[in-house]
């Protein structure tokens, strides 16, 4: 059986923050159904990608919504209204991150949705929480970054702020959220009751930095200073990050340096024999280690420090990794096919569940496209169709 | 304070350092018991390392950070009489979690056909760092290698820096969230059916899982995504996504209209690129910027892009983060009750039912309840 047979999660989320969740959902076997606007849809239908499209929609949406249904429902037009509110009658999870007061205007908020449906999990993902001055400024993925202070803690000091290239708030979100509904899910098995399950962008990005947040809180507020040079960690010591080597990049993670030294024969690293050092002069240690791992091709040093069970492996990029035996080994890649038989590689769920991958070949549905077969499996009132178009 | 959605269950924690202890940090805020079970000489590694060499007492302030709110259990997982009792532990608890290397549980006897024998239900949670399987099986599973690894430092920074790590342990973090959604969800499956699970998650599947919009883009055009050559935010987004100077600071600009931007900020010679070139141009249509917003300061630029509902911030550090309201109005910060100290951190990010999850209990000294459980347990030496 899988971990979720049989819960239904209604989805009205948009873009990446709420939708990853419920993508998690469905890999770990949940129904979602995907509740989007006629006509247009999710908005990261037409978030055209680095000019990548398929069947003229966004790479980036399909990998996010495989897996799923989708329902076309004007949530203005009072018909529309009323078939969502019987599926939501139905519904195990609800979903949504609109901007706060949004979905009060629409008729679809906890107090009346839990009228509705009283052993409902409500969940919602906001930008800024509900109450501060920010709470109606867009919940965007690199503002958060921004705001939050994430951008001081990667690359050399030398160089600008530097944002996270991956949604890496979205992301974290998206998992704050699916573990608070999976949890109160476990508690209403146990006791039948709904819950409402709030998570912000912002709490969630600071969150992400809780390490190194606590330490600023017990520091005296020294803000941190990343490395001048081969910076990997702004409270790490050297030789922590990645170097240039004659012929492609290598990481090395904490250790020794005077042994680092004796193993590289770079004679110069052994006067930092205090351990102090590491972190106080990392920026010198750093540029001597970055001279001389020049010299010698990156599979040289590997060798000799693996050999030692030194932490260091290659830098790879795609084209390298996906050559890889480690890589291929893992199965991550799967092929899903949408319903007009367009096939599509993306990745799987990185969780296994009793030794077995979690996969399904189901790819992201059209909008509106199980708008049928929802009002029949659902017994939605048949006379209410609304108008599918694309 | 409500009934948290996870109480009754219990946790041993087998793990170190940041993978595991995330999870299982997690679980306690959301109202599970987490014993730590520690070497009796030193426990979990994560003990002795600090940053900046901050400590909250025989343990560093980066322990209590990732551990409050847990309990410890000193056991020599070596010694057979030990194990005894470690048997005794699972045949009670709910959830096992361990991040030790491939094969380790095993040899110690306590890889998961041994503990689904002693308890049916058990929820045997493990984490590694390459897989069970393959030539990277052994190699260590520590974060920054991981980020090498998979492509991910070609996503932050500019084209011209060559790879840049995230200054965070993602890799790390996300494993062990990916790990807690397991978990729960295989805890709602035993409601059901009465039976424990697996869940296995390793580092590489997590930052692999992480990057899924860059990959999934990758095998549809067969082309290793580019970073811009300056002010990159996004190696797939367009110009303007990035961050850019100004005369007293930084500013964020998201996805935007650049005819809109051009109006709003007066930037005429912005209206010279055509609006499909904004991927294509990237870099040309960002030196434009940078050069524009160096003239101004970023309240004025922040004003005017406001005003015309276009979606950028102004970039803070900490300490501006937190003299600001919306930071204050979170609540976020809460203090360890531990005798003597002030220490100060962050709450869960997870609202319930509208309340905040405070757990304000500090890190357990190494094998502190030891007596305690025993007894509880009814375990004799």
């Amino acid at each position: 059986m899988n971990l979720l047979q049989d819960i239904l999660v209604i989805d009205f989320s948009q873009f990446l923050s709420g939708p990853s969740a419920a993508l998690r959902l469905a890999d770990m076997g949940a129904q979602v159904i995907k509740i989007e606007k006629p006509v247009t849809g999710d908005i990261c239908r037409q978030l055209y990608v680095s000019d990548v499209m398929i069947e003229g929609e966004s790479t980036i949406f399909h990998a996010i919504n495989r897996n799923k249904q989708s329902y076309a429902a004007d949530l203005k037009n009072a018909d529309d209204i009323e078939k969502v509110k019987q599926l939501l009658a139905k519904a195990d999870v609800m979903m949504h991150n609109f901007r706060p007061g949004v979905m009060e205007r629409l008729g679809l908020d906890y107090e009346t949705v839990k009228k509705i449906n009283p052993s409902i999990v409500y969940a919602e993902i906001s930008g800024y929480g509900n109450e501060g001055s920010w709470k109606d400024l867009p919940g965007q993925d690199l503002l958060l970054q921004a705001a939050s202070g994430l951008t001081w803690l990667s690359n050399n000091s030398n160089e600008n702020p530097t944002p996270m290239g991956v949604a890496v708030v979205d992301i974290m979100a998206g998992t704050h959220i699916a573990q608070g509904i999976l949890a109160t899910l476990y508690k209403r098995c146990i006791s039948g009751e709904g819950a409402l399950v709030q998570v912000s962008m912002f709490e969630s990005v600071l969150d992400f930095q809780f390490e190194v947040l606590t330490c600023y809180y017990n520091d005296g507020k020294q803000l941190p200073i990343r490395s001048a040079i081969n910076s990997g960690h702004a409270y790490v010591a050297a030789p922590y990050g990645i170097y240039k080597t004659k012929d492609g990049y290598i990481a090395l993670a904490m250790t020794d340096i005077v042994r680092l030294g004796a193993l590289l024969q770079c004679e110069p690293l052994k006067q930092f024999s205090n351990a102090s050092d590491w972190f106080d002069k990392r920026d010198e240690i750093k540029i001597i280690l970055a001279a001389h791992l020049l010299k010698e091709v990156a599979g040289h040093w590997l060798a000799i420090l693996e050999e030692a069970d030194i932490w260091c492996a290659p830098v790879l990029n795609y084209d390298k990794l996906v050559k890889e035996e480690g890589y291929r080994v893992l199965n991550m890649e799967i092929t899903v096919k949408t319903s007009n038989g367009l096939s599509v590689k993306t990745t799987r769920c990185p969780i296994r569940v009793d030794g077995k991958l979690l996969v399904s070949d189901k790819g992201a549905p059209m909008l509106g496209e199980h708008n049928e077969e929802i009002d029949a499996q659902f017994g939605l009132a048949k006379e209410l169709q609304p108008v599918i178009k694309r | 304070m409500m009934e948290l959605p996870l109480k009754g269950l219990t946790v041993l924690e087998f793990s170190q350092y940041l993978s595991g202890p995330s999870a299982a940090l997690r679980l306690a805020d959301l109202g599970a018991r987490v014993i730590k079970i520690e070497k009796p000489n030193g426990g979990d590694a994560g003990r002795k390392l600090a940053i900046k060499n901050l400590w909250a007492d025989d343990s560093s302030l980066l322990f209590h950070t990732i551990n409050r709110n847990k309990e410890s259990f000193t056991a020599d997982l070596k010694n057979g009489d030990d194990i005894i009792i470690i048997k005794k532990l699972i045949k009670k608890a709910d959830v096992l979690i361990h991040n030790f290397r491939p094969g380790v549980m095993d040899k110690l006897g306590l890889g998961y056909t041994t503990a689904k024998e002693i308890n049916s239900r058990i929820i045997y949670a493990k984490i590694s760092g390459y897989g069970k399987e393959g030539p990277w099986k052994n190699k260590p599973g520590q974060d920054l290698l991981l980020q090498a690894m998979t492509g991910l430092a070609y996503t932050t920074g500019d084209g011209n820096n060559g790879p840049v790590p995230f200054g965070i342990a993602v890799g790390d973090i996300l494993c062990g969230a990916q790990l807690v959604q397991g978990i729960i969800a295989a805890l709602i499956r035993r409601q059901k059916t009465g039976t424990g699970a697996l869940i296995e998650v390793s580092l590489m599947e997590s930052l692999l899982d992480f990057q899924f919009e860059l990959l999934t883009t990758y095998f549809t055009n067969n082309k290793q995504p580019q970073r811009s050559m300056i002010n990159n935010g996004h190696p797939l987004l367009s110009a303007p996504y990035g961050l850019y100077k100004t005369t007293d600071g930084y500013i964020a600009l998201a996805m935007m209209d650049i005819y809109e931007l051009a109006d709003a900020i007066n930037c005429k010679e912005l209206k010279g690129f055509a609006k499909d070139e904004v991927f294509a141009k990237r870099d040309e249509i960002k030196k434009l910027l940078a050069k524009c917003f160096a003239n101004g300061s970023s309240s004025h630029w922040i004003g005017k892009m406001h005003e015309s509902g276009l979606w950028a911030i102004e970039v803070f550090d900490w300490e501006q983060m937190m003299d600001h309201e919306a930071y204050l109005s979170l609540q976020m910060e809460q203090v360890l009750n531990i005798p003597d100290k002030n220490i100060k951190t962050t709450r869960c990010p997870i609202r319930i039912n509208g309340e905040r999850l405070y757990a304000d209990k500090g890190a357990p000294k190494l094998g502190e309840h030891n007596k305690q459980l025993m007894e509880e347990f009814g375990i004799r030496n």
